[in-house]
């Protein structure tokens, strides 16, 4: 599983960091963050979905078996 | 490195009285039809909201009136939204409807930026706050946060009825807020004085009044700016003295509606939050019994507090002449965008005028939505979820003194303004 989250469309609610902190980080302005290449690791799907079905700007992707 | 003389000379706009030349007649009385005659300012709208709302979304579901010199009011999750995000069509260069619309060169700075500023001033105005507002940072504020709610409920000692409002839910921000900036403990009852003032419904609804106490509050945040010229520290009024946009340190009057802003947007907003959230566990056993046994479920049920009774409502200003989903809007008619009524819309919500603590999944829109969002939402989200933990921690049981003695009240923040719990 990975998530994607369009800085386009992010405006730094922090919903993501707040309910899943093991996959998204916050960067110095606030706006949501996905270390890496966005792999969720073993264990965070649950919050990684919850995060996605939280985010108020539908600015996260989540990519199912990648 | 030279002396900051920004403020010592006269920085304020000499033009600035033709801001306030452009009024409306003002319509008052109470409201004949909420679809055609809709006013946010009938105390039925704040007293319970929640059915009007569902009555104009089956009706309507962009609801008008002619008060305020031409007002809408879209009571849809999807139409609320695609105006917060068109900033094209809508202007923001007031967020208040009244009976005074400021003139269109105000734009895109507005009145208080970057809550009224447009793109692309915006951006700049807003870019420059967000470190100091990120979860991170307003975390330093915990603990004296936590250790000021203490002592709140330390002072309820021996009394059977407090009035949460009052003595606890205004409180706690205007602390936070006072800590933030920087404001010396020993101005701080001068400093709440002055809030009280402007925050009075009839200083509200007279916009000379209004200025006159906005006036007051310059003059002491003047002073407390030139205090911090000659000592600087580590608070928000010394970084927004030293902060810069676009390679230069900001104009005076620019940092001083910063500072009003974060008054205006910081404190009447989360202590109705607060207020609402403890006004529903007074009166609701179960839930509050729930977050008493199981306080790790509070950041959940805090943020149906939010949807469930989200505070605030914005407005924008129409650009120009449009006809948008169904109505035909004239150049600066008002808009009002109610989060509140976002956030109760079955379309987008579940069960949407039910209080699910465990709801999970939660899109509210009680922050806004696009480049608006709230500035101040981690630091509200801190001082409520510790606000509600230190109440549950202290005060584990609590109820309402007597249902009629809530007063419910706020025209751009919607909360209880009187209520009185047992918690004896």
């Amino acid at each position: 599983m990975k998530v994607q989250i369009d800085s386009g469309r992010c405006q730094g609610h922090g919903r993501c960091y707040d309910i899943a902190p093991g996959v998204f980080g916050e960067d110095v302005e606030g706006y949501g963050n996905v270390p890496g290449d966005g792999t969720v690791p073993t264990g965070n799907e649950r919050e990684a979905r919850l995060a996605v079905a939280s985010c108020p700007e539908r600015a996260i992707t989540l990519i199912e078996g990648a | 490195m030279t002396a900051d003389d920004r403020f010592n000379k006269d920085f304020r706009d000499p033009d600035r009285d033709r801001y306030h030349t452009i009024r409306s007649e003002t319509i008052s009385g109470p409201v004949t039809d909420w679809a055609t005659d809709f006013s946010h300012l009938d105390p039925r709208w704040s007293e319970d909201p929640f059915p009007i709302m569902d009555d104009l979304r089956q009706r309507c579901p962009i609801a008008h009136t002619e008060r305020f010199g031409g007002a809408w009011v879209p009571t849809l999750y999807e139409d609320i939204a695609a105006v917060a995000y068109d900033t094209d069509r809508f202007s923001s260069r007031s967020v208040n409807v009244g009976n005074f619309r400021p003139p269109r060169d105000l734009a895109p700075i507005g009145e208080l930026p970057p809550i009224t500023s447009d793109p692309p001033f915006h951006h700049g105005a807003r870019k420059l706050l967000l470190p100091a507002f990120t979860k991170t940072a307003v975390a330093r504020l915990e603990p004296t946060t936590r250790a000021y709610c203490h002592s709140l409920i330390d002072g309820f000692q021996g009394r059977d009825v407090v009035d949460a409002a009052e003595e606890y839910a205004q409180r706690v921000p205007e602390q936070v807020i006072g800590d933030l900036l920087g404001i010396p403990q020993g101005d701080r009852k001068q400093f709440r004085e002055l809030i009280a003032n402007i925050n009075r419904e009839d200083a509200l609804d007279s916009r000379d009044e209004h200025v006159e106490q906005l006036s007051k509050m310059f003059v002491f945040l003047l002073a407390e700016i030139k205090e911090h010229v000659k000592n600087p520290r580590e608070d928000l009024i010394t970084y927004l003295l030293n902060v810069e946009l676009r390679g230069r340190k900001l104009d005076p009057n620019h940092i001083i509606s910063m500072m009003l802003l974060l008054f205006a947007a910081g404190i009447g907003t989360t202590s109705k939050s607060i207020g609402s959230s403890l006004w529903h566990l007074a009166g609701n056993p179960q839930d509050r019994e729930r977050l008493v046994a199981e306080p790790e479920l509070l950041p959940t049920a805090m943020e149906e507090f939010l949807r469930a009774f989200a505070p605030v409502t914005m407005s924008r200003l129409v650009k120009e002449d449009m006809h948008w989903r169904g109505v035909d809007m004239k150049a600066d008619d008002w808009v009002l965008l109610s989060f509140p009524a976002a956030n109760r819309d079955p379309a987008q919500f579940d069960r949407a005028d039910e209080v699910i603590i465990d709801r999970e999944g939660n899109r509210h829109a009680a922050f806004g939505l696009g480049i608006h969002r709230c500035l101040g939402s981690h630091l509200a989200r801190m001082e409520l979820r510790v606000a509600l933990e230190v109440w549950l921690e202290r005060i584990p049981e609590f109820s309402l003194q007597d249902p009629s003695t809530v007063v419910w009240g706020g025209r751009l923040a919607r909360g209880p303004l009187c209520l009185p719990l047992r918690v004896g």
